[in-house]
């Protein structure tokens, strides 16, 4: 069964511009795209600073209004204009445990609110619920009645944890949840994570720029460069077999035990300006195996191999 | 509250401030009862007393009204208008700000563009313009003041809110189901409750003074009733003759204003965490150097040699042990890593070597660090600048942060060739450009012209890596380099300081929290936990055959690339807090083997000649 | 650059409008009939019709803002009751002396200010530094207009060192020595404020600045200490300390107000305070208007001041 759906789904941000004037030229963050993530399953979404993984995850939970598409959960097409009516289905742990709970809440009032926003419970059965939650991610009660700051790290990211189920949605976005922790602390959260979501039948999508720790969770990864999805395929085989010159990269670049250091790159090559893309693949400029098709025709994604997709004229064997 | 008090008291100028204000405060309050002659009562045989004379404390003014009744009425009223007038600018002026900063956009834009509109005023200019319209009196001076403070609290507390509005909770309270409404009462509004009563407590006083100012040209409190501003303005064509009665009231406005700022400071220093901590102290130029206990004697190993360091961090009664007598050494052309997470005391070991961590509240109080043989921690701040850069260089964390950001990158690079050769501009440029050349940025020449912040972050780190090669240094301390940068970025800047490292023989402290990059650029490792190394070896050695529990673990519970879905190694419990380290192993409460010996006292570090550990009972037996 | 300042002249206009809108509107809230003001005992009915058809007080709001609006931007603004003369000839006349008195001070201020600032950071907790914060807390504390009456009191009427009051010698003055003899006090009273402020804000600027990673860098390379505060945390400084320099030049031009009357200096201050106890309107309005324009095209210097300084504005 089809937990999420996204149609056509894009983010264009008007750039320049003032009070009277129309916005000069206009910046694609996320490019027309459409993908599926099934019930159960963890899609991790993996991509460098500025390839728009946080934009697409902030639409997802309807924190910021899509340009173009459409957003259904288990069938149903979601109301672009209403977080709450999102906060029931879809929830959010957010990067920086810290910034994401309010300084001056003690932790129950930072627990209480979807409960009492979104289900209108009252006081015992929101203590109640509250307790539940608290046992499954571990967490002493006599947290909460302290405030943020009196937290670690990895606490702070289990409450975050723990506020998101509080809600009891569907499907959980975890951005870059672990990447503000310490390493032997990210492994703890990580676990947890797979625990509750076996727990609650929770779908996940993990975003992050670390490759070897969404590979260790995913079930099947979504690349992104530049707004655009370049290739998707199940978690084992995607940098196992890239079939997208992109991917490939990102998965030679990663640090190995035992590889030898040598820059899988030796063009000094940069991002692609945002505010002029060029016309054919984004990609293009730092590719070795760039034609003048990939110069002009925005490469379409397409099925390669088994489960694998990618967005590329000229793909790599499997 | 409590808390807040006693930060406020701490502060001997506040309390002072308080004291003075209150007694003031109490004295305008209890006024009425006072047995006090009527203010407004004239009697022309008594002009200009003097002050202490008969009936009159502070004498008489030029009508023979008594001075010490009118000052004190007076007082009430200035009081009074001042904060009232301060209360009708704060709510207003607060609640504009945080409307405007949440909602942003163009409901932001209209109302901020009417804000800058006011403020386009010399302050004056709109009371005037105020006082001028609805005709002097003191009510209306109230009003003026009040509207001219109104964009000053705005702008202020729209700051503040645009801050918090991008701030990942109220992200988090909107998908709790919270409306606009209630999302700026309970999430915003108590976070910027302490920036309000920062501003208010910083202009109460001004705001008297304005009140003051207008009656003083006439155009507050219309006689006979006084304030104090009034008083002075009725006050000054006696001045020569009879300076007292400016003085008397003068004084008393001094006081209340001076007062307030006092109490105002110190509200805002006790509110502000950020002057809390002590952070806003100037770091000196070099570390704190005080050493107890004795130097450890020269032992001729490495380059650059870290023998036995200790750095505290003195904050207040605590003390923060974040190097714990660190012993490391690097030879000529060698690459060492120094790996651990964060708090364990990896990055202030790198930056004691050249006095670079900010003191207060950093002390390094023991050990030595010698280069060449010589104790750096003994030199002089000349002979310490000398080898900065020239010796030994750093390259830092984040190159957007770590670069000035008024300075082209040309213009940094030239002074740091120039702070140690005295060479002209020309042939610095020139030199300059080589360097950029050498890290392999493309178009030097005109690169050379570039702010930082036209630069991509991997460009920025290659002209912090060049800057650090600026005068052929010996050691390179680089202290996570790539933790800031993408993956594929990652891998060019690293396999750049490889090719460096080789082509003239640096050494490197290379510092991370990734064993994956350690593996690929470093001849030795060692492993720091809680401020202590725990264990030293070469790469090889140590990632195949991990002595300490913690390495091992740390190893594991890191996921490499090529392992497919799994489930990770976990380490239970939470790094150490260095100032309540505990005896023994630091590692001892999440190590599954720990035995009360491990709690018991001091490990040494033991092993063979390349391998040791600090643990005794290591998960490979070193021969 | 040529650019930027023709950017920032542009938006210049809707402020200088937007500024006559708040003045206008402020005017026309005054109660009850400014003929009847004028005219005082004169006022029959005829003549106030007479004078409110000569003010165009009987059109609709739009109607007479835009009507005043011409006339000023053709020169015209008005007729003092009060002084029988142009609005503008007044003004005119008054401006230099107000522009001598608060851009000496201003540049006082700022200079001491910042010195002051920079001493107090580079040496803080120094005996210099508690010297400065103990010396600004009584500078921002002391009202300006009871200052210049003490200096008045101290140096003009006890020690005899400096005129009482205005800004020539009625006799045999009017050449520059005279004219300085005449500013230093009215001068430095309007400027301890600003000083006070500005160093304040100096010092807390450096001490921020200071602690930034760049400095470890340029103290890494070795850069010497001296370069590193007065080069590298000064310039980065400035970016703060500018846009506060823009804010308390219009506090020094408000406290001029004060010291002009204090000091009976014949500047637009004392004109303008004249004017509101005459009811004198016409010459309150074209007062403000012409001093608030002149402000907003110093807040136009200061920006480009600004983006000279820091490249990152630009855009």
């Amino acid at each position: 069964m089809t937990a999420l759906k996204v149609t056509d789904l894009s983010k264009t941000f008007p750039v320049g511009g003032g009070l009277f004037r129309a916005p000069k030229t206009a910046v694609r963050a996320v490019r027309p795209m459409s993908f599926e993530v099934a019930e159960g399953e963890t899609l991790g979404i993996v991509g460098e600073s500025g390839c728009g993984k946080s934009t697409l995850a902030r639409m997802l939970v309807g924190l910021l209004e899509p340009t173009t598409g459409r957003i259904e959960i288990e069938g149903k097409p979601l109301d672009n204009a209403d977080p709450a009516a999102f906060g029931k289905l879809i929830q959010y742990v957010f990067q920086d445990p810290v910034s994401s709970l309010n300084p001056r809440k003690t932790i129950r009032q930072i627990m209480e609110a979807p409960l009492k926003r979104l289900y209108g419970m009252d006081r015992e059965e929101r203590a109640a619920r509250i307790r539940e939650i608290f046992a499954s991610v571990n967490l002493r009660e006599d947290f909460l009645d302290r405030y943020p700051h009196e937290f670690s790290g990895g606490q702070a990211q289990r409450i975050g944890v723990a506020r998101a189920l509080a809600a009891a949605p569907r499907i959980i976005i975890l951005d870059e949840p672990v990447s503000a922790l310490d390493v032997s602390v990210q492994a703890q959260v990580l676990n947890l994570l797979a625990d509750l979501k076996s727990e609650f039948n929770l779908t996940y999508l993990f975003i992050s720029h670390d490759l070897a720790v969404v590979e260790a969770v995913s079930d099947r990864i979504l690349v992104l460069y530049f707004g655009t999805v370049v290739e998707i395929g199940p978690a084992r085989e995607v940098f196992k077999t890239p079939r997208h010159p992109y991917t490939k990269l990102l998965a030679d670049s990663a640090p190995v035990v035992g590889r030898p250091l040598k820059a899988p790159e030796q063009k000094d090559s940069e991002l692609p300006d945002p505010l002029n893309p060029p016309p054919g693949c984004a990609f293009v400029t730092r590719c070795p195996r760039a034609t003048d098709r990939c110069r002009t025709a925005e490469p379409k994604l397409r099925p390669l191999g088994e489960h694998q997709l990618a967005a590329c004229h000229h793909p790599l064997e499997g | 509250m409590i808390s807040f008090l006693k930060l406020l008291f701490r502060n001997r100028l506040a309390a002072m401030g308080a004291v003075v204000l209150s007694a003031i405060l109490i004295l305008a309050v209890i006024t009425p009862i006072l047995p006090l002659a009527d203010p407004d009562a004239i009697s022309t045989a008594d002009r200009f007393k003097r002050p202490f004379s008969e009936g009159h404390l502070l004498g008489t003014d030029h009508l023979g009204r008594d001075l010490l009744s009118r000052l004190l009425w007076g007082t009430r009223l200035s009081l009074a208008v001042g904060i009232f007038a301060a209360l009708i600018a704060a709510s207003i002026g607060s609640a504009i700000g945080i409307i405007a900063g949440y909602f942003g956009g163009r409901t932001d834009n209209v109302i901020m563009r009417a804000v800058d509109m006011l403020m386009a005023f010399p302050y004056i200019l709109l009371a005037l313009a105020i006082v001028a319209a609805l005709g002097p009196g003191l009510v209306n001076a109230l009003i003026a003041v009040a509207a001219v403070n109104i964009p000053f609290f705005a702008r202020n507390i729209r700051g503040v809110t645009v801050g918090l509005a991008g701030r990942e909770f109220v992200d988090a309270a909107r998908l709790a189901g919270m409306g606009h409404g209630r999302i700026i009462l309970t999430e915003l509004l108590p976070n910027v409750a302490s920036t309000i009563v920062i501003a208010m407590s910083t202009t109460v006083g001004w705001m008297i003074l304005e009140t003051a100012g207008l009656s003083f040209l006439g155009l507050g409190s219309q006689p006979p009733q006084a304030d104090l501003g009034s008083m002075l303005g009725e006050a000054r064509s006696a001045l020569i003759t009879a300076p007292h009665t400016s003085i008397v009231p003068g004084v008393m406005i001094f006081l209340i204003v001076m007062s307030i700022n006092l109490l105002g400071d110190g509200v805002r220093d006790a509110l502000d965490p950020r002057l809390r901590s002590g952070a806003l102290t100037r770091p000196r130029a070099v570390t704190l150097v005080d050493r107890r206990g004795n130097v450890p004697r020269a032992d001729q190993k490495g380059l650059l040699n870290i023998q036995e360091l200790e750095t505290q961090f003195h904050v207040g009664p605590r003390i923060y042990r974040a190097v714990n007598r660190v012993s490391l050494h690097v030879n000529p052309g060698e690459a060492i890593g120094l790996i651990g997470e964060s708090g364990s005391g990896k990055s202030v070991t790198a930056l004691s070597v050249m006095g670079l961590v900010a003191s207060p509240p950093g002390v390094i109080t023991g050990g030595a660090v010698r280069y060449a043989g010589e104790d750096l921690l003994a030199a002089s701040y000349d002979s310490l600048r000398a080898k900065r850069g020239q010796n030994v260089a750093y390259i830092f964390q984040d190159p957007l942060s770590t670069l000035h950001p008024l300075y082209r990158v040309g213009d940094q690079l030239i002074e740091a060739i120039q702070a140690h050769n005295r060479v002209p501009e020309t042939q610095a440029r020139a030199e300059a450009i080589e360097l950029l050349k050498s890290v392999r940025i493309p178009n030097p020449e005109s690169r050379i012209h570039n702010y930082p912040h036209e630069m991509s972050g991997g460009m920025r780190q290659r002209v912090g890596i060049a800057m650090a090669l600026a005068n052929d240094p010996d050691v390179i301390i680089a202290d996570e380099p790539t933790t800031a940068l993408d993956v594929t970025v990652q891998a060019q800047i690293l396999s750049l300081l490889d090719d460096l490292r080789r082509e003239r023989g640096l050494a490197i402290i290379f510092i991370t929290h990734d064993f994956g990059v350690v593996a690929q650029l470093c001849d030795r490792v060692a492993v720091m936990y809680g401020g202590r190394i725990v264990e030293e070896g070469p790469t090889e050695t140590i990632l195949e055959h991990p002595a300490h529990p913690y390495t091992k673990k740390l190893m594991a519970c890191v996921p490499e690339l090529g392992g497919g879905k799994r489930r990770l190694e976990a380490i239970p419990g939470l790094p150490p807090v260095v100032h309540e380290l505990p005896p023994g192993c630091a590692f001892a409460p999440r190590c599954e083997k720990a035995t009360e010996a491990c709690r018991a006292g001091e490990i040494p570090l033991a092993g063979t000649e390349t391998h040791t550990v600090r643990c005794i009972d290591p998960e490979e037996e070193l021969a | 650059m040529g650019a930027y300042i023709l950017k920032r002249l542009l938006s210049a206009i809707p402020v200088l409008l937007g500024i006559t809108v708040i003045v206008f509107l402020i005017m026309a809230m005054i109660p009850g009939d400014p003929a009847t003001a004028i005219l005082g005992s004169y006022a029959t009915p005829e003549n106030v019709a007479k004078i409110n058809r000569d003010l165009g007080l009987d059109q609709p709001l739009v109607n007479r803002y835009f009507i005043w609006l011409g006339n000023m931007l053709t020169g015209d603004f008005g007729r003092s009751f009060s002084l029988n003369r142009p609005v503008l000839d007044e003004i005119l006349d008054r401006f230099n002396a107000t522009l001598v008195l608060a851009g000496v001070s201003f540049v006082l201020a700022s200079v001491l200010g910042i010195l002051a600032g920079v001493v107090s950071a580079a040496r803080q907790y120094g005996l210099a530094d508690k010297l400065i914060t103990f010396t600004v807390i009584i500078g921002i504390s002391v009202p300006s207009f009871f200052l210049g009456m003490m200096m008045i009191l101290l140096f003009a009427v006890n020690l005899r060192w400096l005129p009482v009051s205005g800004m020539y010698a009625i006799y045999g003055g009017g050449d520059l020595p005279d004219l300085l003899r005449h500013l230093i006090m009215p001068a430095s009273a309007l400027a301890v404020v600003a000083t006070g402020v500005i160093a304040r804000l100096s010092r807390s600027a450096m001490l921020e600045v200071l602690r930034q990673d760049y400095i470890r860098t340029a103290r890494a390379k070795g850069v010497d200490e001296r370069r590193v505060i007065m080069g590298h945390a000064l310039r980065a400084a400035m970016v703060s300390i500018i846009p506060v320099l823009g804010i308390q030049a219009g506090f020094v031009l408000s406290g001029s107000v004060y010291i002009e009357i204090v000091f009976q200096w014949p500047g637009v201050g004392r004109m303008l305070v004249d004017a509101i106890l005459k009811r004198d309107l016409l010459l309150v309005q074209g007062g403000v208007v012409f001093v608030a324009a002149c402000y907003v095209f110093f807040n136009i210097v200061v920006d480009v001041a600004q983006s000279l300084l820091d490249p990152r504005i630009k855009t």
